[in-house]
């Protein structure tokens, strides 16, 4: 076991290097001088030297890159060109609710999900299956925007129970911080559910066809008791897959939920350092989503040898 | 009163009618054995004892069992017969038990469920009944997981399910059909042991008659979906009063006319030749920094095959007969040794150079139902080995090849058009024999070429293996576990064992007087009709 969490990591630092050489490659070629755009279009070209001088962007290639990626190893991701702090700070601000937001939103849609697919596979083809997978077509349809604002007109602005937009900070307390991200983690849940009860459910139904569901409904036990004690691990496979995608997707992939509801998420940071062509702060965030994914995988990886034990490593 | 009694049971799905007025009866610790080739409605019996049948599914006549109106049962009581008083053993072994749970999990779980048992004693009873049916606790603890075991020992642990309460009733739908005939014997010894020892009326399925005569004390003979015969084991199978009964009895049995033998051209070039050849499969890594020990699959085998020869290949599974013919047919490459084939190496050639060689060999694979694409045409089908010409045919040349090959086979050239679901399993087997027959190869591997067929249906296809091999000259090798397939139609066979070639030979010498163990191990446990009888016969005086 531990030389497969070994060689795990040694893939994901690997993919982490590849991956920061793609990202500060694309960062150089695109066009954008820092330096012009932190002391505006009318600085003296001597003052924009000087600081370009400063910043180091002067020096080759090769040693912008190494000292990037020093500083990223030692957690200095620099400095963000248009807010001047750290963008270490910035991104843990950031990531302070975004962090929580998805994982709220995972929770809700496996909430949901799992129990609605073994609802809908127990009754295959019947009239519960139909509505249940009907629903489900129209969350996958629906973008989720478009539920956000249905469920910021019926909480917030006509029962008036959460706030409809923005984030208090957590230094407001737990209970309105929580408070302000449910709509948000219910907006972007929805689709997310709908997905995964539909994968739920050919998963499961896949499962009900194996010969072993057949051994055990010949020992005695009914149906729905085979679904939830034989079935429902098996099919759990494709089902973590899709969470571990679902995961890195609403981390980041939230920038039109975070302005909706107007929250300081890592999503709107990221558009707006690629709007004010802040590549610092971009390089930074794209480095971390990139660790998440892999260390996202590597749990999937780890929950696949937990559900199936054909795939734990011998040692 | 009979333990199990059947009478005039009717099934239809969605209209159409699989059983027709099934009557069948078992007493206390009878064995039945339950004969018919596939679709003539066993399994669907056997679902239909358990109430196990598909959704669509519509039941009619009368099912009792100890008493108990099966048809007319609720769930609930249905569920409490299940694995308590009825148990049933399925045919495939490999994939009834749940692979995300240990052994000791599936097979407490009905004693749980049955008994209200707490964990503890019921995993106590748990091991009481896996050390009955062979997997003692030193090897094989609670905690195995089923990946773990092999399929004989998988079986194993689906009887121990089925046994585990001491059921009236055992039902066991070809139990042994997907193993090696020693793991047969092995199992079908423990069922009857466990008949025995718990009084249990035993259904036994199966399509072999020769397994059947050996266990069952009476027979039922099915066919589409009715009985045609039913009676005392020795007696029914001696008269073979039905003409059903004696056309299985014959069909089991046959053995082709094969009017010469190649045994003249002897003086031959050798076609085939392995020599020294071996297999290494690298074994699973100790550490990260130790690989583990390579597995050898073939070990410094060495044989020849000339022009015309028909040789079988035999062994138990896993002993390396298929690793050795994915070798040479190019499939898979030797650890070391040489493979020649009509004078050449096959070693170290690229695809292209391969061209000439795949030409002149050919395979013929278990399963006609997988090997198709099912989106294609026999035309398309048959004439894949194409290919391989030098020149590629005009369509027309083509076509007429492959209607050639199909009339070869004993199919209509007009079948071309049609597509491999329209036909049946013998007919699908035939189509894959016309494709590996097209390019008029020297030599056709055949990997258990007749196993997946009803016995009438591989009557038919033996004859026509020896009939094209007596027409075309063309060499066999084929790989099986079945003595009976290698006595109908080889001249020689040779059978390995964990991976080296033990013993080598005529087919009747080898068959009639092994030397090796191995050998004698596969000759006394394969099933023989004819012995089978005999004993029974013998037992009654």
């Amino acid at each position: 076991m531990t030389a497969f969490l070994l060689k795990r990591l040694l893939i994901g630092l690997a993919t982490l290097l590849v991956a920061s050489m793609v990202v500060f490659g694309v960062m150089e070629v695109l066009p954008g001088d820092p330096a012009l755009l932190m002391l505006g279009m009318n600085a003296s070209p001597d003052a924009l030297e000087a600081l370009r001088q400063q910043m180091g962007l002067n020096d080759p290639v090769v040693i912008r890159y190494l000292h990037w990626i020093g500083g990223l190893a030692m957690g200095d991701f620099g400095r963000s060109y248009t807010y001047s702090s750290p963008v270490i700070e910035l991104i843990g601000e950031r990531a302070a609710v975004s962090l929580p937001l998805a994982l709220m939103s995972l929770a809700l849609s496996t909430l949901i999900a799992i129990p609605v697919g073994l609802y809908a596979a127990s009754r295959r083809g019947r009239l519960p299956d139909t509505l249940a997978m009907g629903t489900a077509q129209i969350g996958v349809a629906i973008p989720n925007f478009w539920f956000a604002l249905l469920l910021i007109y019926v909480f917030a602005v006509w029962l008036r129970l959460v706030p409809a937009g923005g984030f208090p900070g957590w230094g407001a307390g737990i209970w309105p911080g929580i408070k302000s991200l449910i709509l948000p983690a219910v907006a972007l849940a929805l689709p997310q559910a709908a997905i995964l009860a539909r994968v739920t459910r050919s998963a499961l139904l896949e499962v009900l066809g194996e010969d072993y569901i057949r051994t055990a409904r010949a020992k005695g036990m009914p149906r729905r008791t085979v679904l939830w004690r034989h079935a429902l691990r098996n099919a759990m496979i494709p089902v973590l897959t899709i969470l571990g995608l679902q995961f890195a997707f609403l981390l980041a992939g939230t920038i039109i939920i975070e302005n909706v509801f107007y929250l300081p998420g890592l999503g709107r940071l990221i558009f707006q350092a690629i709007t004010q062509r802040d590549l610092i702060v971009v390089e930074g965030v794209v480095m971390l989503l990139v660790a998440t994914v892999v260390v996202v995988n590597l749990l999937v990886d780890l929950a696949y040898a937990v559900v199936d034990p054909r795939l734990r490593v011998r040692t | 009163m009979s333990l199990l009694e059947i009478e005039k049971l009717k099934l239809d799905i969605g209209g159409t009618p699989i059983l027709k007025g099934i009557d069948l009866a078992i007493e206390k610790g009878q064995v039945m054995g339950l004969v018919g080739e596939s679709g003539s409605g066993k399994s669907m019996t056997a679902l239909a004892i358990m109430r196990l049948m598909p959704h669509a599914a519509k039941a009619s006549g009368r099912l009792t069992f100890d008493g108990i109106d099966i048809l007319a049962s609720s769930e609930e009581a249905m569920c409490r017969l299940r694995g308590d008083d009825i148990g049933m053993v399925f045919q495939e072994p490999m994939t009834a038990l749940n692979p995300v749970k240990t052994i000791g999990e599936q097979v407490a779980e009905g004693i749980r469920w049955h008994t209200g048992a707490n964990r503890a004693d019921a995993e106590a009873r748990a091991r009481q009944i896996l050390d009955r049916v062979g997997l003692p606790e030193a090897k094989f603890p609670l905690t195995r997981y089923p990946h773990e075991l092999s399929g004989g020992q998988r079986q194993r642990v689906v009887i121990a399910i089925a046994c585990a309460l001491k059921p009236k009733l055992l039902i066991a739908d070809e139990p042994t059909t997907a193993l090696d005939v020693v793991l047969q014997k092995q199992i079908l010894e423990l069922l009857k042991d466990l008949v025995d020892e718990q009084k249990m009326g035993l259904l036994l399925i199966s399509h072999d008659l020769a397994v059947v005569a050996d266990m069952a004390d009476r027979v039922t003979i099915m066919r589409h979906g009715e009985v045609m015969e039913d009676g005392e084991t020795a007696r029914t199978l001696t008269e073979q009063v039905h003409p059903y009964t004696r056309q299985l009895a014959e069909a089991s049995m046959h053995v082709p006319d094969r009017p010469h033998t190649t045994a003249a051209s002897s003086t031959a070039e050798n076609l085939l030749e392995i020599r020294n050849v071996s297999r290494d499969y690298p074994g699973r890594r100790v550490s990260l920094f130790q690989k583990g020990e390579p597995f050898r699959a073939v070990n410094d085998v060495s044989f020849s095959l000339k022009p015309g020869q028909s040789v079988a290949l035999v062994g138990r599974s896993g002993c390396g007969k298929s690793t050795l013919a994915r070798m040479i047919l190019a499939l898979d490459h030797p650890t070391s040794g040489d493979i020649r084939f009509m004078g050449e190496s096959l070693i170290g050639k690229d695809e292209t150079a391969l061209r000439p060689f795949r030409r002149n060999m050919q395979v013929v694979f278990q399963d006609p139902y997988g090997s198709f694409n099912p989106r294609h045409k026999v035309e398309r089908l048959v004439s894949e080995p194409l290919h391989l010409l030098d020149e590629a045919p005009s369509p027309t040349a083509r076509r007429e090849m492959v209607a050639a090959a199909l009339h070869e086979v004993g199919l209509k050239p007009s079948d071309m058009e049609k597509y491999p679901h329209e036909f049946s399993g013998g007919q699908r087997q035939r189509i894959s024999i016309a494709r590996a027959i097209i390019t008029r190869p020297k030599l056709i591997v055949a990997d258990e070429p007749v196993s997946a067929l009803d016995v009438s249906i591989r009557a038919q296809v033996l004859d026509l293996f020896a009939d094209l091999n007596q027409r075309l000259g063309v060499a066999y090798l084929f790989i099986t576990h079945d003595l009976t397939v290698a006595r109908a139609i080889t001249d020689e066979v040779m059978v390995m064992h964990d991976g080296k070639m033990v013993e080598e030979g005529g087919t009747g010498d080898i068959l009639d007087h092994p030397k090796s163990d191995a050998a004698r191990a596969l000759v006394d446990a394969a099933p023989d009709l004819h012995r089978a009888i005999a004993r029974r016969l013998q037992e009654q005086g």
